[in-house]
């Protein structure tokens, strides 16, 4: 990108962006509560960035949850990440590959 | 020791050093008012508006810095209360909005005043919590002042079921009380470039945005910006960072800008941006934001680095640090080209405000008042054409000195973000400056202020006009003005006088200046009407969706 160019949320790039469709897997370590799905589902909501795949469960540390998140690739995913890590009950944000095998295993359950 | 949760919360907050809370009691926070009846450190503000409470908290918490507390009941008074914390969001402003819930056993059952407030609160908070135990709330509470101080700041919504005030619990010790986060580690590589960037300058610019106030960071902007001996712009909320009559001042940039300082935009060569996060009013069309620019970004938000644009060094820092830092790698520079090359932009297109000398002028008002002020000033505002008058006006000195609504741009901030400063700051004058739209938005403070005799001057700027919305409809909308009229006057000297508070006609007076004089001079609270001509524009103005080179300079009538 061009040094002092437009950002990722300028709007020509938005469109760009969204017509990029590779999935990303996102692997979220977040404090185990009942507010924070909707912290994290929440903040994509407003931004209209959408989450097609979501799987929760607690870790073995009960105090801790393991959000994982299939989302689209897209330009404006960078500014996505950070704004999760700016939500007090998310303690860490990773970012995997459209290869990841945790959706793929589920998956099964999810074919009629 | 043995106490309630609403004991508890009340001396957490006595604890945290809070002194005064505004807010409005109701059904389901009673037990909270209760344990604050018995406050001996606490004085509680009653205000007639859950949305003014939350200015009022505002105004506390932008002249002092400091976390401030604002209380509302369920329901109603939960959704009232959310303009004013959106408001601090956008903002960054911390303030800490406690709710009372009706009782936990009937949640979910469409109760009396239930309503989902953990829910309405997300988005519009820095970060939110609902009490479900009493215990629960020796965690939140400092918890809640960390996260509200630490890094941005930004607010915070506690909401407290009846029953978790009701329980009484016994304990040995109180928490440790909430304290900010400390500052990110800055990495010394970055700060190297972007010494380099800045040794490297021809045409610098500083650009200093809200986060210059929030961190306390002003001297060290202000240090810097005289050591490289570069012009410096303010966002609105960066207006006081330097004072606007410093040599190297630019004043506001973006929508409402002198046209020099967009000018001066256009031709720099390095933009130093410290606690800016180049919202739209400020960058214009960002593609033509400052084309020829390299820029520097320092913020302690990382999410704001290249969100709007890229910077060649993108600094993760407080701005204290950050500048600390920075300082020693960068050599003085004495005056030179670049700033040769401003002083004439300034002569070449300089910024016009008609009818300064005429008291009762659109523009003179606020350069009168500033003239008289003495002592200690805050200044707040609504929104606008009379926000951006004073934005443009008004040589602010101080940082903290200038509340204004930003980034949400709420009418109705002006008359209880004044009521919050001046409680904060009783030796002070606070002056007002607010539009005949906005202040009916939250008029009903004026009570607030006299009941507490505060040092409150209120100039209502009145073209019986939504003025700002005239000022598109005229300019854009091929001058089809449609609700933006009012077709019946109020009379503010009435209304105020209903609310037991001195007021006066700048209109029918024969000495306007006395009358401002001796306005200013009295103590206490006092309602100044001042009537204006719609027609009368606030320029320049870029067009919605412009770049800021294409503003419009004036009209036939403002000419
Ligand atoms: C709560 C709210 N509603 C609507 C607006 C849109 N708006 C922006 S400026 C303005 C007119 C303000 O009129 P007034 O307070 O009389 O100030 P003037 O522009 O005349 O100085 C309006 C309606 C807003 N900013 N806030």
């Amino acid at each position: 990108m061009k040094e002092g160019g437009a950002g990722p949320l300028d709007a020509c790039n938005w469109k760009f962006g969204r017509m990029m469709k590779t999935n990303t897997i996102l692997e979220l370590t977040v404090k185990n509560h009942s507010g924070v799905m909707m912290h994290v589902c929440s903040l994509f909501a407003r931004r209209v960035f959408n989450v097609d795949g979501i799987l929760c469960l607690p870790t073995g540390d009960a105090s801790k949850s393991r959000l994982w998140l299939r989302v689209k690739e897209d330009l404006r995913l960078e500014q996505m990440i950070l704004q999760l890590q700016k939500l007090e009950d998310v303690l860490d944000v990773r970012r995997h590959g459209a290869s990841h095998a945790v959706f793929e295993r589920v998956g099964k359950y999810f074919r009629e | 020791m043995k106490y309630t949760g609403a004991e508890i919360i009340i001396k957490l907050l006595e604890r945290h050093g809070i002194r005064q809370i505004a807010g409005i009691p109701g059904g389901a926070n009673l037990p909270m008012y209760d344990a604050l009846s018995q406050s001996e450190s606490i004085r509680h503000i009653l205000a007639r508006h859950e949305q003014g409470a939350g200015f009022i908290a505002q105004g506390q918490a932008r002249v002092t810095g400091r976390p401030a507390v604002f209380f509302a009941t369920s329901g109603p008074g939960a959704t009232n209360a959310i303009s004013a914390v959106a408001d601090a969001k956008l903002d960054s402003i911390p303030i800490i909005c406690i709710t009372g819930q009706v009782p936990q056993n009937m949640i979910g059952t469409d109760a009396f005043q239930e309503i989902d407030t953990y829910g309405l609160s997300v988005p519009i908070t820095k970060h939110n919590y609902f009490a479900r135990s009493a215990k629960e709330l020796f965690e939140i509470i400092p918890d809640a002042f960390r996260v509200a101080m630490s890094g941005r700041p930004g607010p915070i919504w506690i909401d407290v079921p009846k029953d978790v005030q009701m329980e009484l619990i016994e304990f040995d010790e109180w928490p440790v009380n909430g304290a900010p986060d400390p500052s990110p580690a800055i990495d010394m590589r970055s700060i190297q470039d972007a010494a380099t960037m800045i040794n490297e300058a021809k045409r610098p610019i500083v650009y200093v945005g809200g986060g210059a106030i929030h961190s306390g960071a002003s001297e060290s902007v202000r240090a810097l910006i005289e050591k490289i001996n570069a012009p410096a712009v303010m966002t609105l909320m960066g207006l006081g960072a330097l004072p606007t009559r410093h040599p190297l001042s630019l004043g506001m940039l973006g929508m409402h800008a002198a046209p020099f300082t967009n000018h001066a935009l256009e031709e720099c060569d390095t933009l130093i941006a410290l606690g800016a996060r180049f919202d739209d009013r400020a960058t214009g069309k960002v593609a033509q934001f400052c084309p020829d620019a390299k820029i520097v970004h320092i913020d302690i938000d990382a999410s704001e680095l290249n969100k709007i644009k890229n910077a060649k060094v993108g600094i993760i820092a407080d701005l204290n640090d950050a500048i600390e830092a920075l300082s020693p790698c960068i050599g003085p520079k004495g005056s030179n080209d670049w700033n040769d090359r401003v002083d004439q932009l300034k002569k070449e297109h300089p910024m016009y405000m008609p009818n300064l000398d005429d008291p009762t002028s659109a523009y003179g008002i606020i350069d009168h008042v500033a003239g008289m002020l003495e002592g200690e000033t805050y200044i707040t505002t609504d929104v606008g054409q009379h926000q951006m008058r004073v934005a443009q006006a008004y040589p602010f000195e101080r940082p903290r000195q200038w509340l204004t609504s930003g980034g949400l741009g709420t009418m109705g901030f002006g008359l209880p973000a004044g009521i919050g400063a001046a409680l904060e700051r009783p030796e002070a004058t606070v002056v007002c400056f607010t539009g005949d739209g906005s202040i009916l938005m939250n008029i009903q403070e004026l009570i607030t202020a006299v009941e507490e005799n505060l040092n409150l001057k209120i100039f209502v700027c009145n073209n019986n006009s939504l003025g700002l919305v005239h000022q598109q409809q005229d300019l854009f909308y091929e001058k089809r003005i449609f609700a933006a009229n009012y077709s019946r006057a109020v009379d503010f000297v009435k209304i105020a006088e209903g609310f037991q508070m001195e007021s006066y006609d700048l209109g029918t007076c024969i000495d306007p200046v006395s009358l401002i004089a001796n306005v200013l001079a009295k103590p206490g609270p006092a309602l100044i009407n001042v009537p204006l001509d719609v027609h009368h524009k606030v320029f320049p103005m870029v067009p919605p969706g412009g770049a800021n080179s294409e503003m419009i300079l004036r009209d036939k009538i403002t000419a």
